[in-house]
Protein backbone atom coordinates (compact mmCIF):
# COMPACT_ATOMS: atom_id res chain seq x y z
CA UNK A 1 0.00 0.00 0.00
CA UNK A 2 1.38 3.61 -0.96
CA UNK A 3 0.98 5.91 1.68
CA UNK A 4 -0.23 9.37 1.72
CA UNK A 5 3.61 11.07 2.47
CA UNK A 6 4.97 8.60 -0.20
CA UNK A 7 2.47 10.44 -2.54
CA UNK A 8 3.54 13.45 -1.44
CA UNK A 9 6.95 12.96 -2.03
CA UNK A 10 6.78 11.24 -5.54
CA UNK A 11 4.78 14.31 -6.73
CA UNK A 12 7.42 17.08 -4.85
CA UNK A 13 10.59 15.21 -6.64
CA UNK A 14 8.93 14.77 -9.86
CA UNK A 15 7.68 18.74 -9.83
CA UNK A 16 11.36 19.09 -9.14
CA UNK A 17 12.49 17.62 -11.71
CA UNK A 18 10.23 18.43 -14.35
CA UNK A 19 9.85 22.36 -13.61
CA UNK A 20 13.67 22.32 -14.39
CA UNK A 21 13.13 20.12 -18.15
CA UNK A 22 10.17 22.29 -18.75
CA UNK A 23 12.37 25.84 -18.44
CA UNK A 24 15.44 24.12 -20.55
CA UNK A 25 13.11 23.32 -23.60
CA UNK A 26 11.44 26.72 -22.59
CA UNK A 27 14.78 28.25 -22.76
CA UNK A 28 13.90 29.89 -19.38
CA UNK A 29 17.49 29.50 -17.28
CA UNK A 30 17.13 31.44 -14.60
CA UNK A 31 13.77 29.15 -13.75
CA UNK A 32 16.89 26.57 -13.71
CA UNK A 33 18.77 28.43 -11.29
CA UNK A 34 16.27 28.59 -8.66
CA UNK A 35 15.27 25.00 -9.10
CA UNK A 36 19.37 24.21 -8.74
CA UNK A 37 18.85 26.59 -5.34
CA UNK A 38 16.06 24.67 -4.23
CA UNK A 39 17.80 21.60 -4.93
CA UNK A 40 21.19 22.48 -2.94
CA UNK A 41 19.24 24.13 -0.13
CA UNK A 42 17.27 21.10 0.11
CA UNK A 43 20.09 18.96 0.82
CA UNK A 44 21.60 21.72 3.35
CA UNK A 45 17.92 20.72 5.20
CA UNK A 46 18.32 16.99 4.55
CA UNK A 47 21.37 17.30 6.50
CA UNK A 48 20.14 18.95 9.25
CA UNK A 49 16.90 17.15 9.12
CA UNK A 50 19.12 14.12 10.50
CA UNK A 51 20.12 15.43 13.43
CA UNK A 52 17.32 17.98 14.21
CA UNK A 53 14.64 15.62 12.88
CA UNK A 54 15.75 12.02 14.15
CA UNK A 55 18.10 13.00 17.29
CA UNK A 56 16.37 16.40 18.16
CA UNK A 57 19.50 18.33 18.19
CA UNK A 58 18.70 21.81 17.62
CA UNK A 59 21.94 23.19 16.04
CA UNK A 60 22.23 26.95 15.50
CA UNK A 61 25.69 25.98 13.87
CA UNK A 62 24.72 24.43 10.58
CA UNK A 63 25.99 27.12 8.80
CA UNK A 64 29.89 26.19 9.59
CA UNK A 65 29.11 22.78 7.55
CA UNK A 66 27.76 25.15 5.06
CA UNK A 67 30.55 27.16 5.00
CA UNK A 68 32.87 24.79 4.99
CA UNK A 69 32.12 23.00 1.64
CA UNK A 70 31.52 26.64 0.31
CA UNK A 71 35.26 27.51 1.47
CA UNK A 72 36.58 24.05 0.36
CA UNK A 73 34.76 24.86 -3.36
CA UNK A 74 36.16 27.95 -3.12
CA UNK A 75 40.05 27.51 -2.63
CA UNK A 76 40.27 24.40 -4.25
CA UNK A 77 39.07 26.55 -7.20
CA UNK A 78 41.47 29.48 -6.75
CA UNK A 79 44.42 27.59 -6.85
CA UNK A 80 43.38 25.88 -9.68
CA UNK A 81 42.46 29.01 -11.53
CA UNK A 82 46.29 30.98 -10.78
CA UNK A 83 47.81 27.49 -10.76
CA UNK A 84 49.39 28.22 -7.80
CA UNK A 85 49.79 25.37 -5.25
CA UNK A 86 47.71 24.96 -2.24
CA UNK A 87 50.66 23.85 -0.42
CA UNK A 88 54.45 23.41 -1.60
CA UNK A 89 56.09 22.06 1.57
CA UNK A 90 56.39 19.21 2.50
CA UNK A 91 54.63 17.80 -0.45
CA UNK A 92 52.39 20.02 -3.22
CA UNK A 93 48.68 20.05 -2.95
CA UNK A 94 47.46 21.79 -6.09
CA UNK A 95 43.72 23.18 -6.46
CA UNK A 96 41.17 21.40 -8.25
CA UNK A 97 38.39 22.16 -10.23
CA UNK A 98 37.07 18.56 -10.64
CA UNK A 99 33.82 18.62 -8.42
CA UNK A 100 34.29 14.98 -7.12
CA UNK A 101 37.02 16.07 -5.47
CA UNK A 102 36.31 19.15 -4.43
CA UNK A 103 33.25 16.82 -2.81
CA UNK A 104 34.98 14.42 -1.16
CA UNK A 105 37.24 17.40 0.48
CA UNK A 106 34.14 19.30 1.65
CA UNK A 107 32.75 16.34 2.88
CA UNK A 108 35.56 15.14 4.98
CA UNK A 109 36.38 18.63 6.28
CA UNK A 110 32.77 19.60 7.17
CA UNK A 111 32.69 15.72 8.88
CA UNK A 112 35.81 16.65 10.68
CA UNK A 113 34.45 19.75 11.96
CA UNK A 114 31.15 18.23 13.06
CA UNK A 115 33.09 15.95 15.05
CA UNK A 116 35.18 17.89 16.69
CA UNK A 117 31.66 21.07 17.48
CA UNK A 118 29.64 17.90 18.25
CA UNK A 119 32.24 16.33 20.58
CA UNK A 120 32.59 19.65 22.70
CA UNK A 121 28.62 20.81 22.63
CA UNK A 122 27.21 17.53 23.30
CA UNK A 123 28.23 17.41 26.40
CA UNK A 124 25.35 19.69 26.86
CA UNK A 125 21.93 19.53 25.90
CA UNK A 126 19.01 22.03 25.56
CA UNK A 127 19.46 25.63 24.73
CA UNK A 128 23.32 25.74 25.95
CA UNK A 129 23.59 23.13 23.11
CA UNK A 130 21.92 25.98 20.77
CA UNK A 131 24.25 28.85 22.18
CA UNK A 132 27.22 26.56 21.94
CA UNK A 133 26.55 25.58 18.55
CA UNK A 134 26.29 29.23 17.79
CA UNK A 135 29.50 30.16 19.20
CA UNK A 136 31.19 27.78 17.18
CA UNK A 137 29.29 29.59 13.74
CA UNK A 138 29.99 32.93 15.06
CA UNK A 139 33.91 31.66 15.86
CA UNK A 140 33.92 30.46 12.12
CA UNK A 141 32.31 33.37 10.59
CA UNK A 142 34.42 36.16 12.47
CA UNK A 143 38.14 33.63 10.99
CA UNK A 144 36.34 33.65 7.65
CA UNK A 145 35.78 37.45 7.61
CA UNK A 146 39.48 37.68 8.95
CA UNK A 147 40.93 35.53 6.39
CA UNK A 148 42.27 38.10 4.17
CA UNK A 149 44.50 35.41 1.72
CA UNK A 150 41.36 34.40 0.60
CA UNK A 151 38.76 37.57 0.22
CA UNK A 152 38.20 38.16 4.24
CA UNK A 153 34.88 39.75 4.04
CA UNK A 154 34.78 40.51 0.22
CA UNK A 155 34.93 36.67 -0.34
CA UNK A 156 36.03 34.61 -3.04
CA UNK A 157 34.94 34.98 -6.82
CA UNK A 158 35.02 31.29 -9.03
CA UNK A 159 35.66 32.56 -12.28
CA UNK A 160 34.28 29.56 -13.44
CA UNK A 161 32.01 27.01 -12.78
CA UNK A 162 34.05 23.54 -11.84
CA UNK A 163 34.14 20.57 -13.89
CA UNK A 164 31.96 17.14 -13.23
CA UNK A 165 33.61 14.60 -16.11
CA UNK A 166 31.01 13.95 -19.15
CA UNK A 167 28.77 17.35 -18.36
CA UNK A 168 29.19 20.67 -19.07
CA UNK A 169 28.52 22.20 -15.76
CA UNK A 170 28.23 25.54 -17.50
CA UNK A 171 24.23 24.22 -19.36
CA UNK A 172 22.20 24.88 -16.22
CA UNK A 173 20.59 21.70 -16.97
CA UNK A 174 23.57 19.99 -16.64
CA UNK A 175 24.22 21.40 -13.23
CA UNK A 176 21.12 21.25 -11.97
CA UNK A 177 20.73 17.51 -12.97
CA UNK A 178 23.92 16.45 -11.33
CA UNK A 179 22.78 18.24 -7.80
CA UNK A 180 19.52 16.90 -8.45
CA UNK A 181 21.33 13.39 -8.52
CA UNK A 182 22.98 13.95 -5.50
CA UNK A 183 19.84 15.01 -3.55
CA UNK A 184 18.53 12.00 -4.43
CA UNK A 185 21.17 9.54 -3.28
CA UNK A 186 21.55 11.88 -0.10
CA UNK A 187 17.68 11.05 0.47
CA UNK A 188 17.57 7.55 -0.47
CA UNK A 189 20.33 7.59 2.40
CA UNK A 190 18.50 10.02 5.32
CA UNK A 191 15.25 7.37 4.21
CA UNK A 192 17.73 3.94 4.91
CA UNK A 193 18.96 5.70 7.98
CA UNK A 194 16.00 6.09 9.45
CA UNK A 195 14.56 2.71 9.08
CA UNK A 196 18.27 1.36 10.08
CA UNK A 197 19.00 0.31 13.77
CA UNK A 198 20.95 4.00 14.11
CA UNK A 199 17.64 5.90 13.43
CA UNK A 200 16.23 3.73 15.28
CA UNK A 201 18.22 3.76 18.60
CA UNK A 202 19.02 7.89 17.64
CA UNK A 203 15.39 8.43 17.96
CA UNK A 204 14.70 6.64 20.79
CA UNK A 205 17.31 8.91 22.65
CA UNK A 206 15.69 11.65 21.28
CA UNK A 207 12.17 10.61 22.96
CA UNK A 208 13.69 9.20 26.18
CA UNK A 209 17.20 9.81 27.46
CA UNK A 210 16.26 7.02 30.20
CA UNK A 211 15.43 4.63 28.25
CA UNK A 212 18.51 4.16 25.70
CA UNK A 213 20.65 4.27 28.96
CA UNK A 214 18.59 1.96 30.84
CA UNK A 215 18.94 -0.95 28.15
CA UNK A 216 22.73 0.19 27.90
CA UNK A 217 23.50 2.74 24.47
CA UNK A 218 25.24 5.89 25.17
CA UNK A 219 23.19 8.87 23.73
CA UNK A 220 26.13 10.55 23.35
CA UNK A 221 27.52 8.53 20.94
CA UNK A 222 24.52 7.97 18.51
CA UNK A 223 24.13 12.34 18.74
CA UNK A 224 27.91 12.49 17.77
CA UNK A 225 27.64 9.86 14.74
CA UNK A 226 24.39 11.67 13.63
CA UNK A 227 25.84 14.70 14.00
CA UNK A 228 28.89 14.04 11.92
CA UNK A 229 26.72 12.78 9.31
CA UNK A 230 24.42 15.55 9.70
CA UNK A 231 27.51 17.91 8.88
CA UNK A 232 29.03 16.11 6.31
CA UNK A 233 25.86 16.35 3.85
CA UNK A 234 25.71 20.13 4.75
CA UNK A 235 29.03 20.69 4.06
CA UNK A 236 28.53 18.81 1.11
CA UNK A 237 25.37 21.23 0.14
CA UNK A 238 27.40 24.26 1.13
CA UNK A 239 30.44 23.21 -1.80
CA UNK A 240 27.60 23.21 -4.62
CA UNK A 241 25.91 26.04 -3.28
CA UNK A 242 29.24 28.00 -3.76
CA UNK A 243 29.55 26.35 -7.60
CA UNK A 244 25.85 27.44 -8.19
CA UNK A 245 26.47 31.52 -7.53
CA UNK A 246 30.31 31.14 -8.29
CA UNK A 247 31.12 33.29 -5.13
CA UNK A 248 31.85 31.94 -1.51
CA UNK A 249 31.26 34.72 1.03
CA UNK A 250 31.89 34.60 4.75
CA UNK A 251 27.90 35.03 4.66
CA UNK A 252 27.60 31.68 4.04
CA UNK A 253 28.73 30.63 7.86
CA UNK A 254 26.78 33.72 9.08
CA UNK A 255 23.99 32.64 11.96
CA UNK A 256 21.21 33.89 9.51
CA UNK A 257 22.67 30.53 7.20
CA UNK A 258 22.35 28.40 10.03
CA UNK A 259 18.33 29.89 11.11
CA UNK A 260 17.46 29.52 7.33
CA UNK A 261 18.17 25.69 7.11
CA UNK A 262 16.61 25.45 10.00
CA UNK A 263 13.42 26.85 9.05
CA UNK A 264 13.65 25.16 5.66
CA UNK A 265 13.26 21.59 7.63
CA UNK A 266 10.46 23.51 10.06
CA UNK A 267 8.20 24.81 7.02
CA UNK A 268 8.73 21.52 5.26
CA UNK A 269 8.29 18.99 8.69
CA UNK A 270 10.51 18.22 11.36
CA UNK A 271 11.29 14.69 10.86
CA UNK A 272 9.92 14.24 7.92
CA UNK A 273 12.35 13.07 4.41
CA UNK A 274 11.23 15.71 2.29
CA UNK A 275 10.36 18.09 5.00
CA UNK A 276 13.83 20.23 3.82
CA UNK A 277 12.86 19.95 0.11
CA UNK A 278 9.54 21.22 0.15
CA UNK A 279 10.62 23.80 2.88
CA UNK A 280 13.58 24.94 0.65
CA UNK A 281 11.12 25.37 -2.51
CA UNK A 282 8.71 27.14 -0.55
CA UNK A 283 11.76 29.57 0.70
CA UNK A 284 12.95 30.26 -2.62
CA UNK A 285 9.29 30.77 -3.98
CA UNK A 286 8.56 33.23 -1.16
CA UNK A 287 12.03 35.04 -1.63
CA UNK A 288 11.61 35.32 -5.41
CA UNK A 289 7.59 36.25 -5.97
CA UNK A 290 7.29 38.27 -2.86
CA UNK A 291 11.01 39.65 -3.07
CA UNK A 292 9.69 41.51 -6.10
CA UNK A 293 7.03 43.09 -4.31
CA UNK A 294 9.27 44.03 -1.32
CA UNK A 295 12.73 44.60 0.30
CA UNK A 296 10.91 43.56 3.52
CA UNK A 297 9.89 39.79 2.02
CA UNK A 298 10.52 38.36 4.85
CA UNK A 299 7.52 39.78 7.25
CA UNK A 300 5.50 37.27 5.42
CA UNK A 301 8.07 34.54 5.59
CA UNK A 302 8.00 35.08 9.52
CA UNK A 303 3.90 35.01 9.42
CA UNK A 304 3.81 31.83 7.33
CA UNK A 305 6.43 30.50 9.59
CA UNK A 306 4.58 31.75 12.77
CA UNK A 307 1.23 29.75 11.18
CA UNK A 308 3.08 26.35 10.58
CA UNK A 309 4.61 26.23 14.40
CA UNK A 310 1.33 26.90 15.70
CA UNK A 311 -1.26 25.20 13.40
CA UNK A 312 0.56 22.14 11.97
CA UNK A 313 3.41 21.23 13.81
CA UNK A 314 4.69 18.49 11.07
CA UNK A 315 4.96 21.17 8.64
CA UNK A 316 3.32 21.22 5.11
CA UNK A 317 4.29 17.61 4.82
CA UNK A 318 2.49 17.04 8.32
CA UNK A 319 -0.26 19.28 7.04
CA UNK A 320 -0.73 17.41 3.90
CA UNK A 321 -0.32 13.43 5.25
CA UNK A 322 -1.70 13.52 8.35
CA UNK A 323 0.72 12.01 11.31
CA UNK A 324 3.54 10.14 10.95
CA UNK A 325 3.49 6.74 10.59
CA UNK A 326 6.16 4.86 12.40
CA UNK A 327 8.15 2.12 11.14
CA UNK A 328 6.72 -0.53 8.92
CA UNK B 1 16.27 -26.79 55.33
CA UNK B 2 19.27 -26.22 53.29
CA UNK B 3 19.51 -22.96 50.80
CA UNK B 4 21.06 -24.53 47.57
CA UNK B 5 22.62 -21.19 46.61
CA UNK B 6 23.95 -20.30 49.73
CA UNK B 7 27.35 -21.46 48.33
CA UNK B 8 27.49 -19.95 45.43
CA UNK B 9 27.98 -16.10 45.12
CA UNK B 10 24.34 -13.95 44.27
CA UNK B 11 24.16 -12.39 41.44
CA UNK B 12 23.56 -9.37 42.67
CA UNK B 13 25.06 -7.74 46.29
CA UNK B 14 25.08 -4.76 47.84
CA UNK B 15 27.72 -4.15 50.31
CA UNK B 16 27.55 -1.25 53.07
CA UNK B 17 26.29 1.09 50.17
CA UNK B 18 25.82 4.65 51.88
CA UNK B 19 24.33 8.18 50.13
CA UNK B 20 24.05 11.61 51.33
CA UNK B 21 22.25 14.32 49.66
CA UNK B 22 23.48 17.33 51.85
CA UNK B 23 22.12 17.01 55.24
CA UNK B 24 19.71 13.83 53.77
CA UNK B 25 21.23 10.54 54.53
CA UNK B 26 19.59 8.50 51.50
CA UNK B 27 21.15 5.27 52.22
CA UNK B 28 22.71 4.51 55.44
CA UNK B 29 24.93 1.33 54.99
CA UNK B 30 22.85 -0.56 53.04
CA UNK B 31 23.55 -4.07 52.37
CA UNK B 32 21.46 -7.17 50.79
CA UNK B 33 21.71 -9.44 48.24
CA UNK B 34 19.72 -11.05 45.30
CA UNK B 35 20.23 -14.74 44.64
CA UNK B 36 19.45 -17.18 42.34
CA UNK B 37 15.82 -18.39 41.57
CA UNK B 38 14.38 -15.75 44.31
CA UNK B 39 12.46 -12.69 43.86
CA UNK B 40 13.77 -9.84 46.86
CA UNK B 41 11.21 -7.69 47.89
CA UNK B 42 12.58 -4.00 48.91
CA UNK B 43 9.69 -2.32 50.89
CA UNK B 44 9.71 0.85 52.54
CA UNK B 45 7.41 4.27 53.12
CA UNK B 46 7.12 6.56 50.72
CA UNK B 47 10.69 8.41 51.01
CA UNK B 48 12.65 5.68 52.53
CA UNK B 49 14.83 5.43 49.97
CA UNK B 50 14.02 2.40 47.84
CA UNK B 51 14.34 4.19 44.51
CA UNK B 52 17.54 5.86 45.22
CA UNK B 53 19.56 2.19 45.84
CA UNK B 54 17.89 1.24 43.11
CA UNK B 55 19.65 4.20 41.38
CA UNK B 56 22.50 3.38 42.94
CA UNK B 57 22.47 -0.44 41.81
CA UNK B 58 21.80 0.08 38.32
CA UNK B 59 24.92 3.37 38.39
CA UNK B 60 22.27 6.18 37.58
CA UNK B 61 23.62 7.50 40.87
CA UNK B 62 27.45 6.61 42.80
CA UNK B 63 27.33 5.57 46.12
CA UNK B 64 28.76 7.98 48.40
CA UNK B 65 30.59 4.19 49.93
CA UNK B 66 30.28 0.74 49.49
CA UNK B 67 30.14 -1.51 46.92
CA UNK B 68 27.92 -3.29 44.38
CA UNK B 69 29.06 -6.59 43.04
CA UNK B 70 27.39 -8.70 40.14
CA UNK B 71 28.02 -12.37 40.29
CA UNK B 72 30.77 -11.51 42.73
CA UNK B 73 32.70 -9.13 40.62
CA UNK B 74 32.73 -5.61 41.66
CA UNK B 75 30.56 -3.17 39.12
CA UNK B 76 31.17 0.10 40.61
CA UNK B 77 33.63 0.96 37.86
CA UNK B 78 30.90 0.31 35.21
CA UNK B 79 28.53 3.05 33.87
CA UNK B 80 25.04 2.79 33.77
CA UNK B 81 24.98 1.45 30.30
CA UNK B 82 27.76 -0.96 30.89
CA UNK B 83 26.16 -2.37 33.29
CA UNK B 84 22.95 -2.58 31.02
CA UNK B 85 25.24 -4.85 28.76
CA UNK B 86 26.03 -6.95 31.63
CA UNK B 87 22.84 -7.86 32.44
CA UNK B 88 20.71 -5.47 34.76
CA UNK B 89 17.52 -4.93 33.27
CA UNK B 90 15.42 -2.18 34.95
CA UNK B 91 12.02 -1.15 34.64
CA UNK B 92 11.24 2.85 36.14
CA UNK B 93 8.57 3.74 38.73
CA UNK B 94 7.67 6.16 35.77
CA UNK B 95 7.41 4.58 32.46
CA UNK B 96 10.41 5.71 30.40
CA UNK B 97 9.16 4.48 26.74
CA UNK B 98 9.63 6.36 23.42
CA UNK B 99 6.25 7.48 23.30
CA UNK B 100 6.13 8.16 19.68
CA UNK B 101 7.09 4.71 18.37
CA UNK B 102 5.14 1.74 18.31
CA UNK B 103 5.00 -0.80 20.96
CA UNK B 104 6.53 -3.20 19.12
CA UNK B 105 9.70 -0.70 18.70
CA UNK B 106 9.55 0.17 22.18
CA UNK B 107 10.42 -3.79 22.64
CA UNK B 108 12.83 -4.22 19.04
CA UNK B 109 14.92 -1.37 20.78
CA UNK B 110 15.71 -3.51 23.63
CA UNK B 111 16.57 -6.13 21.95
CA UNK B 112 18.47 -4.47 19.35
CA UNK B 113 20.80 -2.87 22.04
CA UNK B 114 20.83 -6.49 23.84
CA UNK B 115 21.78 -8.72 20.62
CA UNK B 116 24.38 -5.45 19.15
CA UNK B 117 24.97 -3.99 15.62
CA UNK B 118 23.51 -0.46 16.84
CA UNK B 119 25.48 1.37 14.27
CA UNK B 120 24.33 -0.11 11.30
CA UNK B 121 23.00 2.33 9.10
CA UNK B 122 21.41 0.15 5.55
CA UNK B 123 19.15 -2.31 7.05
CA UNK B 124 15.89 -1.79 8.34
CA UNK B 125 15.43 -3.29 11.89
CA UNK B 126 11.81 -3.71 11.97
CA UNK B 127 12.47 -6.53 9.12
CA UNK B 128 15.16 -8.08 10.98
CA UNK B 129 13.51 -11.09 11.70
CA UNK B 130 15.67 -12.26 14.61
CA UNK B 131 15.25 -8.62 16.49
CA UNK B 132 11.24 -8.71 15.65
CA UNK B 133 10.80 -12.68 17.02
CA UNK B 134 12.65 -11.69 19.89
CA UNK B 135 10.53 -8.79 20.65
CA UNK B 136 7.21 -10.11 19.76
CA UNK B 137 8.25 -12.93 22.31
CA UNK B 138 8.74 -11.03 24.97
CA UNK B 139 5.22 -9.02 24.15
CA UNK B 140 3.39 -12.31 23.92
CA UNK B 141 5.00 -13.30 27.52
CA UNK B 142 3.13 -9.85 29.07
CA UNK B 143 0.36 -10.18 26.90
CA UNK B 144 0.95 -6.79 24.57
CA UNK B 145 0.99 -9.12 21.70
CA UNK B 146 -2.88 -7.53 20.71
CA UNK B 147 -1.16 -3.95 20.72
CA UNK B 148 2.19 -4.48 19.30
CA UNK B 149 1.37 -1.93 16.53
CA UNK B 150 -0.01 0.61 18.30
CA UNK B 151 1.09 3.90 19.10
CA UNK B 152 3.21 3.74 22.67
CA UNK B 153 1.35 7.19 23.71
CA UNK B 154 -2.08 5.68 22.80
CA UNK B 155 -1.88 2.43 25.25
CA UNK B 156 -3.44 2.17 28.66
CA UNK B 157 -1.21 3.01 31.80
CA UNK B 158 -0.89 -0.57 32.69
CA UNK B 159 0.27 -1.51 29.23
CA UNK B 160 2.88 0.70 29.86
CA UNK B 161 3.99 -0.74 32.74
CA UNK B 162 3.50 -4.32 31.38
CA UNK B 163 6.23 -3.20 28.62
CA UNK B 164 8.53 -1.71 30.37
CA UNK B 165 8.87 -5.23 31.42
CA UNK B 166 8.72 -6.61 28.24
CA UNK B 167 11.81 -4.24 27.05
CA UNK B 168 13.39 -5.69 30.08
CA UNK B 169 12.90 -9.24 28.64
CA UNK B 170 14.31 -8.60 25.52
CA UNK B 171 17.29 -7.97 27.05
CA UNK B 172 17.46 -11.49 28.65
CA UNK B 173 18.87 -9.58 31.78
CA UNK B 174 20.97 -11.49 34.77
CA UNK B 175 18.48 -10.06 36.89
CA UNK B 176 15.41 -7.76 37.57
CA UNK B 177 15.55 -4.66 38.99
CA UNK B 178 11.71 -3.53 38.91
CA UNK B 179 10.64 -0.46 40.07
CA UNK B 180 7.05 -0.42 41.18
CA UNK B 181 6.11 -2.81 38.27
CA UNK B 182 1.97 -3.06 39.93
CA UNK B 183 1.80 0.99 40.06
CA UNK B 184 -1.35 2.32 38.56
CA UNK B 185 -2.07 -1.53 37.26
CA UNK B 186 -5.63 -1.91 38.76
CA UNK B 187 -6.94 -4.97 40.64
CA UNK B 188 -6.71 -7.28 37.49
CA UNK B 189 -3.52 -6.03 36.12
CA UNK B 190 -2.07 -6.39 39.13
CA UNK B 191 -3.07 -9.76 39.39
CA UNK B 192 -1.74 -10.81 36.00
CA UNK B 193 1.31 -9.06 36.50
CA UNK B 194 1.71 -10.83 39.68
CA UNK B 195 1.18 -14.46 38.10
CA UNK B 196 3.79 -13.37 35.29
CA UNK B 197 6.63 -11.89 37.57
CA UNK B 198 6.26 -15.79 40.16
CA UNK B 199 6.55 -17.42 36.67
CA UNK B 200 9.70 -15.24 35.54
CA UNK B 201 11.36 -15.66 38.80
CA UNK B 202 13.29 -18.91 37.60
CA UNK B 203 14.35 -16.78 34.79
CA UNK B 204 16.05 -14.58 36.31
CA UNK B 205 15.58 -13.13 40.16
CA UNK B 206 14.40 -10.39 40.55
CA UNK B 207 14.64 -7.74 43.06
CA UNK B 208 11.01 -5.92 43.41
CA UNK B 209 10.46 -2.46 44.52
CA UNK B 210 6.38 -2.61 45.59
CA UNK B 211 4.02 -0.94 47.65
CA UNK B 212 1.40 -3.52 46.23
CA UNK B 213 1.80 -5.61 49.81
CA UNK B 214 -0.93 -8.38 48.47
CA UNK B 215 1.82 -8.59 45.13
CA UNK B 216 4.91 -8.52 47.92
CA UNK B 217 2.92 -11.70 50.07
CA UNK B 218 2.22 -13.55 47.42
CA UNK B 219 5.33 -13.27 45.29
CA UNK B 220 8.35 -12.38 47.69
CA UNK B 221 10.79 -15.28 48.87
CA UNK B 222 12.16 -12.36 51.13
CA UNK B 223 11.92 -9.23 51.98
CA UNK B 224 13.83 -5.98 53.32
CA UNK B 225 12.63 -3.47 55.11
CA UNK B 226 14.16 0.03 54.15
CA UNK B 227 13.55 3.02 56.26
CA UNK B 228 14.58 6.38 56.18
CA UNK B 229 17.56 4.71 54.50
CA UNK B 230 18.43 2.07 56.64
CA UNK B 231 17.44 -1.55 56.03
CA UNK B 232 16.03 -2.80 59.31
CA UNK B 233 15.07 -6.15 58.70
CA UNK B 234 15.90 -8.73 55.95
CA UNK B 235 14.23 -11.99 56.04
CA UNK B 236 11.07 -14.50 55.15
CA UNK B 237 7.56 -13.46 54.69
CA UNK B 238 7.09 -15.20 58.85
CA UNK B 239 10.45 -13.44 60.06
CA UNK B 240 8.98 -9.81 58.87
CA UNK B 241 5.71 -10.50 60.13
CA UNK B 242 7.32 -11.25 63.50
CA UNK B 243 10.15 -8.99 63.63
CA UNK B 244 8.89 -6.62 66.33
CA UNK B 245 11.18 -3.53 65.05
CA UNK B 246 9.46 -3.73 61.56
CA UNK B 247 6.30 -3.62 63.01
CA UNK B 248 7.18 -0.87 65.15
CA UNK B 249 8.89 0.91 62.79
CA UNK B 250 6.62 0.46 59.67
CA UNK B 251 3.81 -2.32 59.62
CA UNK B 252 2.14 -0.86 62.39
CA UNK B 253 1.21 2.09 60.25
CA UNK B 254 -0.52 -0.29 57.30
CA UNK B 255 -3.80 -1.50 59.29
CA UNK B 256 -4.04 -3.88 56.28
CA UNK B 257 -1.28 -6.13 57.52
Amino acid sequence: MIRREQMCNAAVILLLLAIPLWAHSADAPFVITLATKVTILALAGVGLNIALGIGGLVSLGHAVFFGIGGYATGILASHAQTYEPLLQAPFVIEGTNQMPIIWLVAVVFSALAALVIGALSLRTSGVYFIMITLAFGQMFYYFAISWSAYGGEDGLSIWVRNEFPGANTLVPLHFFLICFAILCAVLWFAARLARAPFGLALAAARQNQDRVEAVGITPYRLRLVAFVVSGAITGLAGALFADLNRFVSPSMLSWHTSGEIMIFVIIGGVGRLFGPVVGAAIFILLEHFLGGISEYWQIYLGGFLLVIVLYARGGVIGALAGREVAHD
Amino acid sequence: MTDPNHSVSPVLEVRGVSKSFGALHASRDISLDLRAGEIHALIGPNGAGKSTLIKQITGELRPDRGSVLLNGEPIDHLSRMARAQRGLGRTFQISALAMDFTVLQNAVLGALVARGGVFRFFSNVMRDRDLVARASEALDRVGLADVAQMRTADISHGQRRQLEVAIALTQRPKLFLMDEPMAGLGAGGSQSMTVFLASLRQEAPILLVEHDMDAVFALADRISVLVYGQIIATGTQEEIRNSVEVQRAYLGEEDAL
